[in-house]
């Protein structure tokens, strides 16, 4: 173990400097080395040959917010478990069923959302019928 | 001022290998893949392709890095970036050896020991969704703009399993630091069954292993779960405008991600450096014998050597020699309780990156809907009751 909170902290800020100088080099690398040639077609964004439409800052699915709402709340959630695991061998049944009760509130809500078909991502099959 | 140059050379040494390893989990994968598909692989860049991984690089190197005239220049060289110094970072936290006395100083194989080793791993993984996200937003296409999003979703549903797994393991150690989770693993019930988390009384945590890896699969975009490259419908999802060192990068991540979640679960669940029966059984003669049986064996086929592959016959003696004289070091008493340690535990996680590979050439990719319901309603809440009949189980069991 290390003794002091720098000397374990240290070679952590070192790595991340030499990770980020590796990458820094890599990609410097590749543009001094790489050969250059500017041309209109190659400016384009690709679209498998043909001339793209509009731009690519379009809308998109809502679910795609939802998930990262719905992932906030349940991290949380998770986080909330790690210190509980440290403790755990102190606390035993006591913390159990006070875990228990916190996770039941929040399975409540999962199954809400479940219901609600946020986790749904095809389209029903009734509703397919009703499209066409 | 020891400790200091101690630091610097142990991770120049982890560089070193974590560079060449990923440059190298290439090769591998061709190889493995070529061989389950009844196909040689990469062949003829030196001995069994074996330069291939060089050749790459100068290739990737001196082509041409298009930035498309539509993208955001700095998001989009970013993007990279990011995702390369996060993929390199993690690895700090892993202890490859327990702590070993060498010219006089106390140190171990493995660049710190902090007492958050979990969390730290799991913020640094939570934050790799930016690089994928970043690339596909700033490229301007929209290919990308759907892969980008697609992968960044799937990558925070598949963390809450992920983090869900972890805990239940932690539950039976009580603590973050992975040397202590790795220590609390030594010992063999009856003798022989290693008392790693995965046999762990009162509550085996085969199914956290499970869920743990299934996770880690979507987490490092691999198949089953590459829809983010979806090469049938997305072209090559986040990274389509991409080229040159800078699609390199997404792939050096990839691959640094893989060895990550690899050595976490070898450390969570297998056990970390323990062998896999005692000592005393001779598990210490393994990777001595092991090494010079492939020596051998490369020995021998070199006199076998057909026509068509007959730098095999310079070749095999060489790696056969290099592979006799490796396993010598075993023996060196100075170097034994260093290598030995580092054997099983690299032996474990390179089994799990195997896995890896192997589960590529045999599984289809998921439909993305399928994906989302696979995470959300059924990995999370198994990932849940697993965590609470392992809290009951441990709770029990201690009164």
């Amino acid at each position: 173990m290390p003794t002091s909170i720098i000397e374990a902290y240290f070679p952590v800020l070192l790595q991340v400097l030499l990770a980020a100088t590796i990458a820094g080099a890599l990609i410097a690398l590749g543009v001094l080395l790489g050969k250059r040639v500017k041309n209109k077609v190659k400016d384009t964004p690709y679209e498998c040959g043909i001339t793209p439409t509009g731009s690519a800052k379009e809308r998109f699915s809502v679910k795609f917010y939802l998930v990262a709402m719905l992932f906030i709340l349940f991290d949380i959630e998770a986080i909330f478990l790690y210190p509980w695991a440290v403790v755990y061998r102190e606390l035993k049944l006591f913390a159990f069923f006070e875990m228990l009760l916190f996770i039941v509130l929040v399975l409540a809500g999962f199954f809400y959302i479940w219901k609600k078909g946020v986790l749904n991502w095809a389209i029903e099959e009734s509703e397919q019928g009703k499209t066409r | 001022m020891e400790f200091i140059i101690i630091t610097l050379v142990k991770m120049a040494l982890t560089a070193f290998v974590l560079l060449t390893a990923c440059a190298y989990l290439v090769w591998i994968e061709r190889k493995v893949l070529a061989h389950i598909q009844l196909r040689p692989g990469p062949y003829f860049v030196g001995p069994h392709g074996l330069l291939q991984p060089l050749a790459d690089l100068i290739k990737l190197l001196t082509k041409e890095g298009v930035v498309p005239a539509s993208v955001n220049p700095f998001f989009y060289l970013l993007a990279p970036f990011l995702a390369v110094t996060l993929g390199l970072t993690s690895i700090v936290v892993i202890p490859f050896t327990p702590e070993f006395e060498i010219f006089g100083v106390k140190t171990a194989m493995g660049l710190t020991d902090l007492n958050i080793a979990v969390l730290f791993v799991l913020a640094i993984s939570s934050l790799g969704v930016y690089g994928i996200a970043i690339g596909g937003w700033a490229s301007n296409n929209k290919y990308s703009l759907m892969g980008g999003l697609r992968s960044a979703s799937q990558m925070i549903s598949y963390e809450l399993p992920l983090a869900l797994a972890i805990v239940a393991p932690l539950l039976l150690m009580n603590t973050l630091n992975f040397r202590t989770i790795i220590e609390a693993q030594s010992g063999y019930w009856f003798g022989v069954i290693p008392k790693w988390n995965v046999f762990a009384m009162p509550v085996p945590q085969i199914f956290s292993f499970l869920i743990f890896m299934t996770a880690g699969f979507a987490e490092t975009n691999r198949v089953p779960f590459d829809l983010p490259e979806a090469e049938s419908e997305l072209v090559a999802g986040f990274h389509t405008e991409y080229s040159s060192m800078m699609f390199a990068s997404f792939f050096m991540a990839e691959y640094a991600n893989i060895i990550t979640i690899c050595c976490v679960a070898t450390v969570l669940f297998l056990g970390g450096w323990h062998p896999l029966w005692p000592a005393g059984y001779g598990s210490d003669l393994v990777p001595p014998l092991l090494l010079a049986a492939a020596g051998a064996m490369l020995l021998f086929h070199a006199g076998q050597a057909v026509r068509w592959r007959s730098w095999d016959r310079f070749s095999f003696p060489v790696i056969g020699v290099i592979f006799l004289g490796l396993s010598g070091f075993f023996f060196i008493p100075l170097l034994k309780p260093i290598l030995v340690p580092l054997f099983w535990f690299l032996l474990k996680a390179g089994f799990l990156i195997f896995v890896f590979i192997w589960i590529r050439g045999t599984l289809p990719r998921f439909r993305y809907d399928q994906l989302m319901r696979f995470a959300w309603t059924f990995l999370f809440p198994v990932a849940v009751v697993n965590l609470l009949v392992t809290g009951l189980l441990v709770a029990l069991a201690g009164n």
